[in-house]
């Protein structure tokens, strides 16, 4: 009878230790989000950043662990200093969107930068405790490491506490979280208490980073991705901005994890945090434990920076396409293949250009619409034996159905809230093409994918290729200008720049961001069937957040909405690192700069939004 | 013959009141006038009218049909137009642009009415681009330019400049072109020379008695008084949420309880007032 509850005590056990640490990201967030009034996405790589200053404390310079701890706490508090002075403080007016992507370049950064230093390769990183474990029922016990995270977890949040209600400048920031204009006004220098919170929050999630990196006595730079997501759903959970929202939400979301593990198994472990995120976005917006707020003013809640697109002369666009049909001609094989993935990502952000500025939903989920395409194409041609010719444009259907089913639940979301779910519907769709092995193969992924041709023509040599893509772009560019020119084109950007006013005059929003979505859906899925058939082979890493990012920025780089903007966009971003090596094994950087520097200083971006 | 009606409608705030039994009708070809201090509900009546909330209790008729509770999307179609306080320019749009939106409910070829496939349907007919669809383009393009011309110099010229250049006056006249463009049956006007100087607000009366003649029926909030009675057949007074007086402009500035409202206890025995202070949120 006991010996059937034991594992739960353990897993109990393990939930509150993680769920500590998530409780600890959650928190950072949620002061963040309170006094700075944005979604810090480099949350991880603090994270990361602490773990591995860890590491040089603690294995490198073999320092004892209180120092490690001190030292860790002091330099994650710096790194978030620097990161509000420069990062976030020049951007305070603009909408949170704004904010959020220099964050995702900042953690960009950062992790590069770790990489470089560190190498992407995984290091122990060990306590040095005694490892003592203490028996608390019968079969089950709990170790030294655990009351340490668990010690440090409460001292924090008590440290926090005390802190917040006692200090006067806690109470400042108290003041500042509930309502910055008025701050202001009775003196309080905002500036000031967001560096603050930066500080403290970064402190909280460097040591995050050291706890879980001693947990798991293994640390690597890509634990960032996993760390924003958990401290980001924890927060969301809580309701953003809410601190004993965000030690719940932590905590909840730990235990959750733990129980899921044990009766489902462990490749699940994240389908559970991204249900729950998408339940919150979807019922509960405001998190579990605040009320709902007033809507935004108009004018203020939009991405899309005042301009007007520029509009190359004739002669410079027929140079261009005069330029693009004779590439692979020239002979060199290099070239043509870089043309490929260009084009190819030029599909990609044409069709996000018109989901994220057209109508105005900046999702960070668009990969998911690659994935679902190739996917799709690859099934019907490897397993059902159709032509490839027909099971491409069959993928960009598939995705434009199922992306926007899937997508619905957040057409009534706004502003930063549609970029976090459509991340968690991505990462939803990720998982079950992980999971469901006996459709896709599972962690094994897809191998075999026929290659492109038209009957029996063979059509995969590079050549060949460039010119589908070629192709496909060009009509697809086409018919996407067409539509801008319709009615449809004033249509989708009223609903963007005023949903409310947009109703007034018989413009409902969903049906609007469904059309986008559907329009949208059928070009990215052709190019997810298009990349499916090229490599021969997908996993369900294929198509991942980096790749949403990445798209996101190439469109961001063009201008948003604008379709030659998205093209030039994936040339500069795409082509361009490629043909110069050195700077290919710095991808991430110049990704990270890009859309910091933009957001910073061309938000309308390189033609100009439209 | 009446077009709208209401019904002792009500709509609280958490704690505050903003509409309470608020009852009233409108007949086919009037002006009536909404007036009273900051925070008397103003705006909130014409939420709940134009479907942007829902009130707690209460009815709303219009053209003969109940139509309490529906979404603004609904209501256009059936002729319910209005503008907005603060001004809802489509800032990134163009002027023309702006005012075509304000024609969408009445796309009847662009917007297959296919009930669940609809989206898919207007997604294919502007891919297409049919004869049908192109000619109602058009025919709009041009109803869109006569609207522009009815506000003299002012837009006409800046036809493709977009909305946020705009001055703070003329974005009050895009918004009534767009609204105008929708040819509603009832025209909702929400401080529309909020912002405007002496001439512009003079110049905005010249258009909607232009209006008033051809017919238009309105319900306009405004404090510049003058306005108001030049324009109105009739005024009611709202203070607090609930309709304190209605009538005339010169029987309503004379009411003691308009007086205490605007000015308080001590100035309502000097006996009438005229300009109402202009404050604005
Ligand atoms: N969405 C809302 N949430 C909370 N309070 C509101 C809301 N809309 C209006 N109010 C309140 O209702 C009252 C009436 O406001 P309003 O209708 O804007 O007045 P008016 O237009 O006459 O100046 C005010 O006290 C205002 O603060
Ligand atoms: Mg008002």
């Amino acid at each position: 009878m006991l010996s059937a509850l034991t594992p739960w005590i353990d897993y109990t056990v393990n939930g509150l230790v993680i769920g500590n640490i998530y409780a600890l990201l959650a928190v950072g967030l949620a002061l963040i989000f309170g006094v700075a009034d944005l979604i810090n996405f480099a949350v991880g790589s603090v994270f990361s950043f602490g773990a591995y200053i860890g590491w040089v404390c603690a294995a490198y310079l073999k320092l004892p662990l209180p120092v490690t701890i001190l030292v860790v706490i002091l330099a994650s508090a710096l790194l978030g200093i620097v990161i509000e002075r420069f990062g976030t403080r020049p951007l305070q007016g603009r909408s949170r969107i704004a904010a959020l992507l220099v964050t995702i370049g900042i953690g960009l950064i950062i992790d590069q930068l770790l990489q470089i230093i560190f190498s992407p390769d995984p290091r122990a990183l060990p306590s040095g405790l005694p490892d003592r474990r203490f028996t608390i029922a019968p079969g089950a016990t709990i170790g030294t490491l655990d009351l340490l995270i668990a010690g440090v977890g409460s001292a924090s949040g008590l440290a926090l506490w005390l802190f917040l209600s006692r200090s006067r400048i806690g109470w400042a920031i108290r003041a500042t979280a509930q309502d910055s204009e008025a701050a202001r006004q009775v003196g309080i220098f905002t500036d000031r208490m967001n560096m603050l919170v930066f500080a403290l929050a970064s402190s909280l999630g460097g040591v995050g980073g050291l706890l879980i990196g001693m947990y798991y006595n293994n640390i690597d730079p890509s634990m960032s991705f996993n760390a924003t997501l958990k401290g980001i759903v924890a927060a969301m959970v809580g309701g953003l901005g809410s601190l004993p929202g965000a030690i719940i939400g932590g905590l909840v979301l730990g235990l959750t994890e733990s129980y899921g593990i044990g009766i489902f198994g462990a490749s699940y472990r994240d389908l559970f945090a991204f249900v729950i995120l998408l339940l919150v976005l979807v019922f509960r917006p405001q998190g579990m434990f605040q009320r709902a707020g007033r809507a935004p003013e108009p004018l203020t809640g939009t991405f899309i920076a005042w301009s007007r697109p520029l509009r190359l002369p004739r002669p410079v666009q027929a140079a261009i396409l005069l330029v693009v049909l004779v590439l692979p001609l020239a002979g060199q094989p290099y070239v043509t293949q870089i043309g490929i993935n260009a084009l190819i990502y030029g599909l990609a952000a044409m069709s996000l250009t018109l989901v994220a500025g057209t109508v105005g939903q900046v999702s960070l989920g668009h990969a998911a619409l690659l994935a679902i395409g190739g996917y799709a194409s690859a099934l019907f041609a490897a397993n059902l034996g159709w032509p490839v010719a027909l099971t491409i444009p069959l993928g960009g259907v598939v995705a434009a159905a199922l992306g926007t089913v899937l997508i619905y639940p957040a057409f009534r979301m706004s502003g930063h809230y549609v970029s976090i779910a459509s991340m968690a519907i991505a990462e939803i769709v990720a998982l079950v093409i992980l999971n469901w092995t006996g459709l896709t193969g599972g962690s094994m992924g897809l191998s075999g994918i026929p290659p492109l041709a038209i009957g029996p023509i063979d059509l995969s040599d590079a050549r060949s290729t460039y010119y589908i893509c070629l192709g496909l772009v060009i009509v697809m560019a086409l018919l996407q200008a067409r539509l801008l020119r319709s009615h449809l084109g004033r249509s989708l950007r009223a609903v963007r720049d005023d949903a409310i006013a947009a109703k007034s005059f018989g413009l409902s929003p969903s049906r609007y961001k469904m059309i986008a979505f559907l329009f949208g859906g059928f070009g990215a899925g052709l190019a997810g069937a298009i990349s499916a058939h090229l490599f021969s082979y997908i996993d369900s890493n294929t198509f991942g957040l980096d790749l949403s990012i990445l798209v996101l920025t190439i469109v961001i780089l063009g201008g948003l909405g604008n379709i030659a903007g998205a093209l030039l966009g994936a040339v500069l971003l795409v082509a361009l690192p490629e043909l110069f090596r050195e700077v290919a094994q710095y991808r991430e950087l110049v990704y990270g700069l890009a859309l910091i520097l933009l957001i910073r200083f061309r938000p309308q971006g390189l033609l100009g939004t439209a | 013959m009446t077009l709208l009606s209401v019904e002792t409608l009500s709509r609280s705030f958490g704690g505050i009141q903003a509409v309470r039994d608020v009852s009233f009708t409108l007949a086919e070809g009037e002006t009536v006038g909404v007036i009273g201090p900051n925070g008397a509900g103003k705006t909130t009546l014409f939420n709940l009218l134009s479907g942007h909330e829902r009130p707690d209790s209460g009815r709303v008729a219009f053209a003969g049909r109940e139509i309490t509770g529906w979404a603004p999307e609904r209501l256009i179609g059936q002729g319910l137009a209005r503008t907005f306080q603060h001004g809802r320019v489509f800032a990134n749009l163009s002027v023309l642009d702006n005012v075509l939106i304000g024609a969408s409910a009445r796309l009847r070829y662009a917007r297959p009415n296919w009930s669940l496939l609809g989206p898919l349907g207007e997604l294919l007919r502007a891919l297409l681009q049919p004869p049908a669809v192109r000619a109602e383009e058009a025919a709009l393009q041009a109803e869109a330019q006569t609207l522009l011309h009815r506000f003299g110099e002012r837009l006409a010229p800046r036809a493709n400049h977009p909305a946020h250049s705009l001055s703070y006056a003329n974005r009050r006249r895009v918004e009534i072109a767009r609204a105008l463009a929708a040819r509603p049956r009832l025209l909702l006007l929400d401080e529309p020379a909020a912002g405007m100087n002496e001439s512009e607000t003079l110049e905005l009366q010249h258009l909607l008695l232009d209006l008033k003649t051809q017919g238009q029926t309105m319900l306009l909030i405004e404090h510049k008084l003058d306005l108001v009675m030049q324009l109105c057949d009739r005024v009611i007074v709202m203070d607090d949420g609930a309709v304190i007086a209605a009538g005339t402009a010169a029987e309503v500035r004379r009411d003691p309880a308009v007086i205490r409202a605007y000015l308080g206890d001590s100035a309502a025995a000097k006996g009438e007032f005229t300009q109402v202070p202009e404050v604005t949120l």
